[in-house]
């Protein structure tokens, strides 16, 4: 449904992005995850066709966004990060407008908006105005003007930003509702949302793509090994050294003391290897008192955080 | 098509729910309210002296002493209050952002263009058709020339035409409403004064000048007189403007500044 080839855009000398390529095929929910400024907007304006990349191919629907803007434009819905509306109009008034806009025959329009507000939970706001709602509101009137045309892909900027956590959990039910008949790319520097709500995740960060996976593959293909969290009352320094000195240990972490003597350590060990009865054994022998020891998995933001300082590292070699 | 008309009954919306635009027609008609009155004052005064003076009376006739002075008159107001009706009609939405919405809906950039420029176009057609009071007074109670009426009529329409059009290209320069009024403002007073360096000019520069100065060609109007090149010049006017702000949008998405 959309296909991105080697997409790069220039703001004067300043690089967006550069060569950004990926694949979403129908149907799919996909998430575009990365820090502020990485340019997940840029990518979207262009596949939006608010702007023509400097270099590469995107074709969305099936029409080149630099060759065939309309067509695009008539099968994409497109919901900006800031979502900009006219503050003066009533919500069925601004409606009526972009269903004018957007081709919807005359005698559809009625029952489409109502539809559409119905769809996104709008209804009782039909004759606000605008300038009038919240910001929950706001998304959602946001949302529906996106769903006028029945786009075939939906272009999600930064969606829940700006809202409570229960307008949250219901924007995001919202989306995955309206993914089961759409292909769906948005974008979020929340990470939970990504896991709850995409079935594939694409990191960029400053332009690059870093990685295109699943959520489960992305956590599971970044961690070398299992990850045990343990807590230890003892000098903390002292346990550090020992802990890195079992066998199998890849790395140790140690998370802030607690007053009362007792520390907490996130150790990291390769895949297989077995070191819990080794850290708890160190831990006693040296006669320190082994408060918890328990395996976790790696977050989607130790993922991301890994990914995207990882990367930074290595330009910084590089330079 | 179908585009455009959307976007311009939006924009004559907006116009009707904001105040700026009953300001600018309230304030137009009571100066050329005031400036009719007084031109008609004088004119009867001098009418009086006709009568007991006879000589006097040789070439008085009420189209050339109030209908052309008052076109005259309307044209120079214009000049301030155009740009302030077409100030917000890009330079707001670029501020507020809904400009990037509006550029991802399935419309030409020139729909779009088109779309404000005659919603604005409407407005001021409005604004002068309320004018049209003068006109009917001095029917009902005098004999003045249809003929320069008429085409002095058009002038004013095509002559407005042409203001709107610079001011909505110049609304489209910059997020900031005020700022656009001023450029549109200096840009209209600058083709409004050029052809006063007529005299001053080296050869080629005095025959051209004249004919790029935008009084020069509605004076002919207000005199009664539909010349075509006059014509083709407010035409020519609203069409590079209205291309001018197409090419001037193209290339704010090409850089993303939009």
């Amino acid at each position: 449904m959309i296909e991105v080839e080697g997409l790069t855009k220039f703001y004067g000398p300043v690089r967006a992005i550069e060569d950004v390529t990926f694949r979403v095929e129908k149907g799919e929910i996909v998430g575009f995850l990365g820090p502020n400024g990485a340019g997940k907007t840029t990518t979207m304006r262009i596949l939006a066709c608010f702007m023509p990349p400097t270099q590469g191919r995107a074709v969305v629907a099936g029409y080149d966004v630099l060759e065939q803007p309309l067509e695009v434009r008539r099968r994409v819905g497109y919901l900006p990060e800031n979502v900009p509306l006219y503050p003066d109009m009533t919500v069925t008034g601004y409606l009526q407008f972009v269903a004018e806009v957007k081709g919807v025959p005359r005698r559809l329009r009625k029952q489409k908006i109502e539809e559409v507000l119905e769809a996104c939970g709008a209804t009782e706001m039909a004759g606000r105005l605008i300038s009038r709602l919240s910001k929950g509101y706001r998304q959602r009137v946001g949302l529906c003007q996106a769903l006028l045309n029945d786009p075939e892909v939906l272009i999600l900027d930064e969606p829940t930003i700006g809202l409570d956590p229960r307008q949250i959990i219901e924007i995001r039910q919202l989306i995955k509702d309206l993914g089961a008949q759409r292909t769906i790319i948005l974008s979020t520097h929340i990470l939970p949302e990504v896991s709850m709500t995409c079935q594939r995740v694409i990191i960029i960060n400053e332009g690059r793509i870093v990685a295109v996976d699943t959520p489960g593959n992305l956590q599971a293909g970044l961690q070398k090994g299992a990850q045990l969290v343990l807590q230890v009352r003892g000098p903390a320094e002292a346990v550090e050294r020992e802990l890195r000195r079992v066998a199998g240990v890849v790395e140790v972490r140690r998370q802030e003391a607690r007053g009362d003597g007792v520390c907490s350590f996130v150790v990291e060990c390769d895949r297989g290897a077995e070191v819990q009865e080794e850290l708890a054994a160190a831990v006693v022998r040296n006669q320190w008192g082994l408060r918890e020891l328990r395996a976790t998995g790696l977050t989607l933001e130790d993922v991301f955080i890994r990914l995207v300082t990882h990367e930074a590292h290595e330009e910084e070699a590089a330079a | 098509m179908r585009g455009m008309y959307a976007v311009f009954k939006r924009e004559l919306k907006a116009y009707l729910f904001s105040p700026i635009a009953y300001v600018v027609m309230t304030i137009f008609l009571v100066i050329s309210g005031y400036i009719f009155y007084s031109n008609l004052a004088i004119f009867s005064i001098i009418s009086f002296q006709a009568i007991q003076q006879p000589q006097f009376a040789s070439g008085l006739n009420v189209s050339e002493g109030v209908v052309r002075p008052l076109f005259g008159d309307m044209g120079i107001i214009l000049v301030f209050m155009a740009p302030l009706l077409t100030m917000r009609l890009f330079a707001e939405e670029r501020k507020s952002g809904t400009m990037e919405l509006l550029l991802t809906f399935p419309l030409r950039d020139m729909e779009i263009i088109l779309g404000k420029f005659f919603a604005a176009l409407v407005i001021y057609l409005l604004m002068v058709a309320a004018t049209a009071v003068y006109p009917i007074l001095l029917l009902v109670f005098g004999e003045p020339e249809l003929g320069p009426l008429i085409a002095g009529y058009l002038g004013l329409i095509l002559m407005g035409a042409a203001f709107l059009a610079l001011g909505t290209w110049a609304s489209s320069l910059t997020e900031n409403q005020i700022v656009a009024a001023v450029i549109a403002f200096g840009m209209l007073l600058l083709f409004w004064i050029i052809g006063w360096a007529t005299s001053l000019a080296p050869p080629l520069l005095r025959q051209i000048l004249p004919h790029v100065s935008i009084i020069e060609h509605y004076g002919n109007f207000s005199k009664g007189v539909i010349a075509t090149h006059d014509l083709l010049y407010y035409l020519l006017f609203i069409g590079f403007f209205l291309f001018a702000n197409q090419i001037g949008l193209e290339s704010r998405k090409w850089r993303g500044r939009v």
